[in-house]
């Protein structure tokens, strides 16, 4: 059907190609070039002054490897993101499982509460934690702890609806035919739900990673100073100050860790569909796009 | 019956998300309300939270409703509108044109296309938005090419301009995703009875592809939209002046500049009330789309 669309009544579409490849092009190359200047000779990162690697390695105060404030930085940002994917991931999984089961009254509301932050904008998330964390929970330190609460809470329905997805495609013939063998309902849940959630627990411990990586509002609401200065915070607030190319770098290497943790994802699912087979032909990429919608 | 065995244990599984979600996304809501409509200590002017709500005061939100309406924060107000109502479009015109192309026409580049439009999400918005501040400073690459076809211009000096530009480039991926997943579930048979009835390529886009990818255009612009009404980091990096401010930077200027956290609660609140509107409209819709792709 589509193999005579696409050849004689529709022309080639050279403009839409065109304007399909500028947009790729508008979007990385300026990245790419803020990475490239992290290589800049001198303190600039507007003008290009020559190759070096003063501010990755070499200038012994103020370089990525030497700097201990961009280390801290750097340290807040991962520590939280992985704190974050490991509270978020079986909360989620557990709170989508719940849902698609649970018929009692209640399901119904909590399934609308979980709904609503996917909606909520940020900004009204982080200003009610961080009054909320100044006002009554009083025993929650603003700084890793307040933003480690903050992250879970905006991260876990991403989990929900990353599992609901793979839930509804499983479908319940596999869980009643466990029953109907005998197996009890934890039994089921264990030895047939769980292994068949896999790749969604997968992509959500790695959504959940780049999400708190990738989140600035909460961080910054709830930070309490310089000791807890994530990397987008830290961005924030030098970006227009004269701080030199190893800001350059420290964002680089952000997004270095980023894409670290979703090939990981990537090689992670490749392995459980060698062992496990299926897949229908798909790439494993087109199905962590897929979660992505 | 099987099916109310085990009840307990879907209960179970449910129980601490949903209290999670309770005590630190619901409660802290109705925290931000009673904030708003709490008191002013007299002693030490800060502001006390009102946790019943027969102690509310309005005076506070009476007071800073009265700048939204007719004093400071009116501009403010018309200008977020501006801002975002123009990114928006913006971003529909950049980013429609390449989600169809994505959906019809991109042949075996459609992977790669695919995995190209994802990975923007895995850099980091600040990157991105500090790349273009390197390229926009006066000596930046962008300006001087800029000024190569002789057009002048200080970009990061407080331009309106910029910001819409910001907020386009930072949200676009966000909508070319779901408008590619809507205008790919489009049936294309559709499409060849309107050309097999006559309809020219321009027509059959117009009275085929463009009203069956409406829901799927309002939902893209409605998911773009939110996170743009709360941006003010987007203007703070490329801007920073007082003439660009938007609802968030006064949020933001309120709640972590200022003795005055109740003010920055009552903008969080009325910003709230006027995105209610959209929240449950992309809720809805998207509720709806997925009973029917399980139907």
């Amino acid at each position: 059907m589509s193999g005579l669309l696409r050849r004689s009544p529709w022309r080639r579409p050279v403009v839409l190609a065109t304007w399909t490849w500028l947009y790729v092009a508008w979007m990385f190359v300026p990245v790419v070039i803020a990475f490239v200047f992290s290589f800049n000779g001198g303190r600039s990162r507007s003008v290009w002054q020559g190759f070096s690697l003063r501010w990755w390695t070499e200038d012994p105060n103020a370089s990525f490897l030497h700097d201990e404030s961009l280390h801290s930085a750097l340290r807040n940002s991962l520590i939280l993101a992985v704190l974050t994917m490991l509270i978020a991931t079986p909360l989620g999984v557990a709170l989508a499982v719940g849902l698609a089961r649970w018929q009692a009254k209640i399901a119904k509301g909590a399934n609308w509460l979980m709904l609503i932050p996917l909606v909520t904008p940020e900004i009204v998330m982080g200003a009610s934690l961080l009054l909320v964390f100044s006002n009554l929970y009083t025993g929650v330190p603003l700084g890793r702890p307040a933003q480690l609460l903050g992250h879970v809470t905006f991260s876990m329905s991403y989990v929900v609806v990353v599992s609901r997805g793979r839930l509804l495609s499983i479908g319940r013939d596999y869980e009643e035919a466990a029953r109907d063998l005998g197996a009890t309902a934890i039994q089921a849940l264990r030895m047939v739900l769980l292994p068949l959630l896999a790749p969604a627990i997968l992509a959500s411990f790695v959504i959940v990673f780049a999400m708190s990586i990738d989140d600035f509002v909460i961080s910054s609401f709830l930070s309490s100073g310089a000791s807890s200065e994530t990397v987008p915070v830290r961005i924030y607030s030098a970006v227009r100050t004269s701080s030199t190319p190893a800001l350059n770098a420290l964002a680089s290497f952000l997004v270095f860790s980023s894409l670290f943790a979703l090939a990981l994802g990537m090689l992670g699912m490749t392995a459980y569909r060698r062992r496990r087979g299926g897949g229908d032909g798909e790439s494993v990429l087109t199905e962590f796009a897929k979660f992505e919608m | 019956m099987r099916k109310h065995e085990g009840q307990w244990l879907w209960g179970l599984l449910a129980g601490p998300g949903t209290i999670w979600l309770l005590l630190l996304f619901a409660l802290p809501f109705y925290g931000l309300a009673c904030v708003a409509f709490g008191e002013i200590d007299p002693i030490f002017r800060n502001a006390v939270a009102a946790w019943n709500p027969l102690d509310w005061r309005f005076e506070n939100f009476g007071e800073v409703m009265g700048e939204i309406l007719t004093g400071s924060l009116r501009r403010v107000f018309v200008r977020t509108f501006a801002y975002v109502l123009s990114a928006v479009v913006l971003s529909f015109l950049i980013g429609y044109p390449v989600a169809y192309y994505l959906a019809r026409h991109a042949g075996r580049w459609r992977g790669l296309l695919l995995a190209l439009m994802i990975l923007p999400f895995w850099v980091n918005y600040l990157m991105r938005m500090l790349a273009w501040v390197n390229l926009l400073q006066v000596d930046g690459w962008a300006t001087k090419a800029f000024s190569a076809f002789g057009f002048q211009y200080n970009f990061l000096d407080g331009k309106g301009i910029t910001v819409i530009f910001g907020l386009v480039y930072g949200y676009v991926p966000f909508l070319v995703l779901p408008l590619y997943a809507s205008l790919e579930r489009l049936d294309v048979r559709l499409l060849e009875a309107a050309r097999d009835l006559g309809a020219g390529p321009a027509n059959a886009f117009r009275m085929v592809t463009m009203p069956l990818s409406r829901p799927g255009m309002m939902a893209a612009g409605v998911i773009i939209a939110l996170p743009m009404f709360g941006d003010y980091y987007t203007n703070d990096m490329l801007s920073r002046s007082p003439a660009t401010e938007m609802i968030g930077n006064q949020v933001d200027f309120y709640l972590n500049g200022t003795t005055q956290p109740q003010k920055g609660a009552v903008l969080v609140l009325v910003l709230s009330a006027l995105l209610v509107v959209f929240m449950s409209y992309y809720l809805v819709t998207t509720m709806r789309m997925q009973r029917e792709l399980q139907a």
